[in-house]
């Protein structure tokens, strides 16, 4: 496998990925991600959606093909927020810049900056167990921003926060790729959130998990929340969800 | 053995005369427990507080007056030596000086002798399964050992302490070591396996160090289990010195050596003032550590602390 740095970008090149238990979880995925896109990539539960994550991230290694991503900053936002309970909110936060060994004026600086941009300001001094998921998934967010990864992966980051967090986090996220300029990897089988915030919806089909239809998402950023109620978002997440059915 | 306590215990002849003042002592506590729902309404604080005693304070209250049920009218007065009735453990026990200060100093070196192997066992324990969690070849390597550690009957190996290493005070801290060590190596192994594998590849992924995920991820983590393993092996170890102060008689006496002594010379209040006592120290150990686990990790983690 081959990590060559290359301008922001992720690229897969034949990735298969079969466990020694024999379950081929990835067939032949190939696709790049460009600074400046978004791609999402929806799927039924248990197509290997979260170990394409993986294999891109290199916390696991695939089976066949390569990937070409620049790992020095990755960001990686799990499913869970992953915060250290022991930690307060800026505690957490600067935990990378940590391990990344900066120095703690730099830490504070960037960890400041972070938190302004999740909107978390005034909460510095929480710890996790005071806050409710959706501001625990905003720490994480920020933890990450921190490092300003040129690579976002995003590991169902929102699967487990209600309906009414989810799409305030999705606003956000979209605003975040817009200000931060990042490439965007997104895992989800939400099918509003991935129209709502990509440039471009993948459909991986059952394992082994392959990608079967792609879908160019037009509008503009930023995006209104408003844009939900738009017939063309309703249009083209019908495709979606329709290239979704033929999965299973 | 029924003609000895006539020799032993002249003083038992006293009690029958004073049956005034457990009355007294009860209705003392009746009106304690009537005024005390009276406090001002609204002060929850000390409400809650009220709620909490009340139930346990009723509880004593009927155990109180069970021990003079059993002291008055089970036993006959020839043979009240076998249970003292609580005021005179009080005045025998607690307030004879003489008496108190003896067990009082013995409590002291047992005190000692548990902190000590206390203190030995956490060194080991936390060293052994700092190793075990770091090397899976150290776990299967140990494992079997500690489990046969917790399983060997610490009476069955007591002599032999004795015989290796003396009828001291080394030998009563082996037995607190010996009888501490196996819920510190568990809970602290335990522990530092607890932090999820999300957290886990958080680190993997910023190319942490070994020790810097030790240091960050896995101590910390392991500190809820860590207190749970000290606050049993701490009880643990007040019994261990004990239990080694009853076979182990050279040195400085402890309070099991105490124990002894008072139960052959049927000297029924200075025991009970033993008993009393050497439970009084379990119940200190265990809340220090709550309090210590409360002062520490009370602040991220939620745990209910007794007391």
């Amino acid at each position: 496998m081959t990590t060559v740095t290359m301008n922001g970008a992720l690229s897969f090149d034949g990735i298969g990925m079969t466990f020694p238990d024999g379950t081929e979880a990835l067939r032949n995925i190939s696709f790049s991600i460009d600074k400046g896109e978004f791609i999402t990539v929806v799927g039924p539960s248990g197509c290997g959606k979260s170990t394409l994550l993986r294999i891109a991230s290199g916390l696991l290694d695939p089976t066949a093909g390569s990937v070409e991503v620049d790992r020095d900053r990755l960001g990686y936002v799990f499913q869970d927020a992953t915060l250290l309970p022991w930690r307060t909110v800026r505690q957490n936060v600067e935990l990378l810049a940590e391990l990344h060994g900066f120095e703690s004026d730099e830490r504070r600086r960037l960890s400041t900056a972070a938190i302004d941009l999740v909107g978390l300001q005034g909460f510095e001094n929480h710890y996790p167990k005071s806050l409710s998921g959706g501001m625990r998934m905003r720490t994480s967010l920020a933890r990450t921003l921190t490092l300003k990864p040129p690579v976002f992966l995003f590991d169902e980051p929102f699967g487990a926060v209600d309906e009414i967090t989810r799409e305030h986090l999705n606003e956000e996220t979209q605003r975040l790729f817009q200000s931060e300029g990042f490439a965007g990897l997104f895992i989800t089988h939400s099918i509003g959130e991935a129209v709502f915030m990509s440039t471009k919806v993948l459909v991986m089909s059952a394992r082994p998990g392959r990608i079967i239809a792609g879908f160019d998402v037009p509008f503009s950023y930023p995006r209104d929340p408003q844009l939900r109620f738009d017939p063309e978002f309703a249009l083209l997440s019908g495709e979606v969800s329709l290239a979704l059915r033929g999965t299973s | 053995m029924t003609t000895i306590p006539d020799v032993a215990r002249p003083a038992s002849a006293d009690v029958d005369g004073q049956t005034g003042s457990p009355a007294a002592d009860v209705s003392l506590e009746a009106d304690a427990l009537v005024h005390a729902p009276g406090l001002p309404p609204g002060d929850s604080r000390s409400k809650s507080l009220v709620r909490a005693a009340f139930p346990p304070l009723v509880l004593g209250s009927a155990l109180i007056g069970l021990w003079y049920l059993i002291s008055y009218v089970v036993l006959d007065p020839g043979r009240r030596f076998l249970l003292q009735p609580p005021h005179r453990v009080l005045e025998v026990g607690f307030l004879e000086w003489a008496n108190f200060s003896r067990i009082l100093e013995a409590l002291w070196n047992s005190t000692q002798v548990a902190l000590i192997g206390l203190g030995i066992a956490i060194s080991i324990g936390l060293f052994l399964a700092t190793m075990m969690s770091q090397a899976k070849m150290v776990e299967r390597a140990v494992f079997p050992f500690a489990v046969t550690l917790q399983a060997i009957p610490i009476l069955a190996i007591v002599p032999m302490i004795g015989f290796w290493f003396g009828y001291g005070t080394t030998a009563r801290v082996i037995v607190c070591i010996i009888i501490s060590l196996f819920p510190i190596i568990m809970n602290t192994l335990f522990g530092l396996q607890s932090a999820e594998r999300g957290m886990h590849d958080l680190f993997t992924l910023h190319r942490a160090s070994r020790l810097t995920r030790l240091r960050k991820l896995m101590f910390p983590a392991a500190l809820p289990a860590v207190f749970a393993g000290l606050r049993i092996s701490a009880g643990l170890s007040v019994i261990g010195a004990i239990v080694g102060d009853f076979f182990f008689g050279q040195g400085e006496a402890g309070i099991g050596q105490l124990l002894r002594r008072y139960a052959s010379q049927l000297d029924g209040e200075a025991l009970l003032t033993s008993v009393i006592m050497s439970s009084a120290l379990g119940v200190v150990v265990f809340w220090t550590f709550g309090w210590i686990q409360k002062l520490v990790i009370g602040k991220w983690h939620e745990t209910e602390v007794l007391g």
